[in-house]
């Protein structure tokens, strides 16, 4: 089964995604049909969204996701109705829930890390530095600025 | 015969590798100069010894010798001749072959070009080169081995994949692995240091102009990638946030920062453990990058010979060497002090900002990589991460990065003033802002996209040109010209590189938000408007035989009014004997656009599936990442590395480790 999916994804990869008849006759629609496929996963394929697979089922999938935005849902109606066949492995950007919020706040995160670590090191260092000259040279300053 | 030449020449480079990897150590412990002296002769022994076998494995694809394993499932005799080349490096073993001789190289060319190190520093290097060599050397003569033999070799081999018959095979992995195997050498280096206990000026002067070379390597290798993606796989995207993209990605980052904090131990003998610890992470993530591709546990639309095995046997090696080089860090960093002492607002400041950005932009992809392996093992989620979260988290960081950027590369050493240096800028933000919102005002959609990509580009650009009309000081036009062309090279480089950057910027940017798609069905004599262009189906070719393949073309004119730009011809190709069909996208190439059609199936009742893309300044994405390299390669030519780099502070100053 694997393999056979491995087939019919490599056979699409390289060939045309979205046929002629998929698309909509109404281009505001069809714009948005288009934006929803490239978040949604083809789930036979490697690595590849239904907007860029030309699996039998990515196909399915985009006539699928057609046919509700026609029937009057919103693009998280869409969205949340395919999840719900499909479970969350066909979303290509995923939900910040659960243990997914560490993914999504791991950037910000660290930045902030990054950037409190790098600043308390430089301060100091800085504030060493200024303090740096040992007591035998501060006692040898004090009697240069003396004379 | 020549085949188990080959084979036994590789034994013998592992041998060989053993002797280069504690030998020369030893020797540089105890002070042993004969001992040291090994390294050398090891070195180009190694790399001469892996040549001749990596030249009998090429004679077997060129003789297609089908009694070995790797060429019957990866050639055929009918297949032209520069794929059976470039086919040595299109599959698994082939290409770690590749891999290690470009390792092997980059030791020899330390024993080569490393006269002026001293004889301790270049023994540790090239000892640390060696056990990578042996641990590569390993993977491939236990799990990889390309020299295995088929007990009944068939008459015809199984081709190789269709995707890779491109010229694209010949010059993107060998790139790509100069980059990753380059970086060895800053992880060389970087032990060798760790080992020595010492890390000055001198030292940031040798490790960079590798890390440069590593950096630009991977530059042109990614590049061509994503070229090669753009016009093979027929949709015309450039980047797809693929885990093996990503891998080639992560050192890139790291590479670029490791390349900018150099800087700043060479000038000024600060941020050296930080710079250390790059250079092990920089190594760290292109092993981690091999790991990827080579195991298989995230799946990629980079189909390669994926084998448990094999990861659990690089995972190893990743462990030893990162864990390894990890330890004797955390042992000795802080050995390593820092001497230059500087404000936040200062190029030691911007140049730690930049390394802030690019290292968390890299965990965030890292993060991002690896996260449906973390989710399913540990949280019991299978799900998938994909390009819209890297779109959203990865660019913010780069944003930042050319914000600062202009700014951060005009501040003085040690101290600054943001008002002194701003001075100089704001004409160039002025008309950066300006452009922005013109581009703004001209498009249609409502998105920011394109005018923050052109207003970001051009503050790098104009900020790039002003940095070097500023560094010719004052005086009369001329003067300040002939002093331009007196400039160091390394200053020229950085000018180049950033303003590479820019383009980038603008290229991405148009493309990603003004790409004009349109899909329809078309018979053979009708026409057709797309963007302003009006684009006829002259005629289409059925079943045309090539090669090695049979093709159906279309012939495509394009006119723009009454005057005809392109005549085009997509190919759709069935390869019998892999049994697969690829998509040849026919590209109009220009600077301000790509026009970019595809031919698809026939349909019922007659007429063929057209798609056709208008892609504005497409071209300028791998123009900038040409220009960037080229401003490595211009960085590289300084006299400096090569005249000075043997100024080595008085000995006075140094550590020993003892």
């Amino acid at each position: 089964m694997k393999r056979i999916a491995l087939i019919l994804c490599l056979l699409g990869s390289p060939s045309m995604a979205v046929q002629p008849d998929e698309v909509l006759d109404d281009p505001a629609l069809e714009a948005r049909a288009r934006e929803i496929s490239q978040e949604l996963r083809c789930l036979v394929c490697r690595n590849e969204s239904i907007d860029e697979s030309n699996a039998e089922l990515a196909r399915d999938l985009r006539i699928l996701v057609r046919e509700r935005m026609s029937a009057g849902d919103s693009d998280a109606e869409v969205i949340d109705f395919v999840t719900a066949r499909y479970g969350e492995f066909v979303l290509l950007r995923p939900r910040a829930t659960g243990a997914n919020i560490i993914l999504w706040i791991a950037g910000p995160v660290m930045l902030i890390g990054a950037i409190g670590i790098a600043t308390a090191t430089l301060r100091r260092r800085g504030s060493n530095d200024e303090n740096s000259l040992s007591h035998s040279e501060e006692a040898r300053l004090r009697e240069l600025t003396r004379e | 015969m020549i085949v188990e030449l080959g084979h036994f020449a590789l034994i013998l480079a592992l041998t060989v590798a053993v002797v280069q990897s504690f030998v020369p150590l030893v020797g540089a412990q105890r002070g042993w100069r004969a001992w040291m002296a090994v390294g050398d002769p090891a070195a180009t022994a190694q790399f001469l010894l892996i040549g001749l076998s990596f030249a009998a494995l090429t004679w077997a694809f060129v003789t297609s010798d089908f009694s070995l394993r790797v060429v019957t499932l990866n050639s055929h005799t009918a297949k032209p001749m520069i794929y059976k080349v470039t086919g040595v490096w299109g599959n698994h073993e082939g290409s770690m072959l590749l891999w290690v001789l470009i390792l092997a190289l980059f030791g020899a060319s330390a024993a080569w070009f490393g006269g002026n190190l001293p004889a301790g520093l270049r023994a540790r290097v090239l000892s640390v080169q060696g056990m990578i060599g042996v641990a590569f050397l390993l993977f491939i003569l236990l799990t990889s081995n390309p020299f295995d033999r088929l007990a009944t070799p068939p008459f015809e081999g199984e081709d190789l994949n269709p995707l890779l018959q491109d010229p694209g095979l010949a010059f993107h992995p060998p790139f790509l692995y100069l980059g990753y195997v380059g970086l060895s050498m800053s992880f060389s280096f970087a032990v060798a240091a760790l080992i020595e206990g010492r890390v000055d000026a001198a030292w940031g002067r040798w490790v960079r102009p590798w890390t440069l070379a590593a950096w630009l390597f991977l530059t042109v290798g990614i590049a061509l990638g994503s070229w090669w993606a753009y016009y093979e796989l027929g949709w015309g995207g450039f980047w797809f946030w693929d885990p093996v993209e990503n891998a080639s990605f992560m050192p890139w980052l790291i590479a670029a920062a490791l390349l900018h904090s150099a800087i700043v131990v060479e000038k000024r003998e600060a941020l050296k453990s930080w710079t250390i610890l790059l250079a092990i992470l920089a190594f760290g993530f292109s092993l981690i990058g091999t790991f990827i591709v080579r195991s298989g546990v995230l799946t990629s639309v980079h189909a390669f010979a994926n084998d448990p095995e094999r990861g659990v046997f690089i995972l190893m090696i990743l462990g030893f060497f990162v864990g390894g080089a990890l330890m004797l860090f955390a042992a000795r960093a802080s050995v390593m002090e820092a001497k230059g002492v500087f404000g936040l607002v200062s190029r030691e400041g911007a140049l730690i900002a930049n390394n802030i950005l690019l290292a968390v932009a890299c965990f965030v992809v890292f993060v991002g990589t690896i996260w449906p392996l973390v989710a399913e093992l540990f949280f019991d989620r299978k799900l998938s991460v994909g390009p819209p979260f890297f779109d959203a988290a990865f660019t913010p960081f780069m944003v930042a990065l050319a914000v600062i950027l202009p700014v951060g590369s005009a501040l003085p050493w040690k101290r600054g003033k943001l008002g002194r240096v701003m001075r100089r800028l704001w004409g160039v933000l002025a008309v950066s802002v300006a452009l922005g919102a013109l581009v703004w005002s001209m498009q249609s959609g409502r998105s920011a996209l394109a005018p923050v990509g052109f207003a970001l580009g051009s503050w790098l650009i104009l900020g790039a040109l002003i940095d070097l009309a500023q560094r010719t000081g004052r005086g009369e036009l001329l003067e300040r010209a002939r002093r331009l062309r007196g400039l160091p090279r390394a200053d020229w480089g950085k000018a180049v590189s950033h303003a590479g950057l820019g383009v980038t910027f603008v290229g991405i940017a148009a493309m990603t938000a003004w790409t004009v798609e349109d899909i329809r069905v078309v018979r053979p004599g009708e026409m057709f408007e797309v963007a302003g262009y009006t684009i006829t189906l002259d005629a289409v070719r059925e079943d045309v035989r090539g090669p090695n393949y049979l093709t159906t073309f279309a012939e495509v004119s394009v006119f723009d009014g009454e005057r005809r730009v392109a005549s085009l011809a997509p190919e759709k190709r069935v390869y019998p004997a892999a049994g697969m069909p690829t998509t040849e996208a026919a590209i109009d190439n220009g600077i301000f656009r790509d026009l970019y059609v595809v031919i698809g199936d026939a349909q019922e009742g007659g007429g063929f599936a057209i798609r056709t893309y208008v892609k504005p300044f497409a071209n300028w994405i791998w123009a900038g990442a040409i220009v960037m390299a080229l401003g490595g390669i211009l960085s590289l030519s300084d006299r400096r590395y090569r005249v000075a780099a043997g100024a080595r502070r008085a000995p006075a100053s140094a550590l020993p480790a003892e």
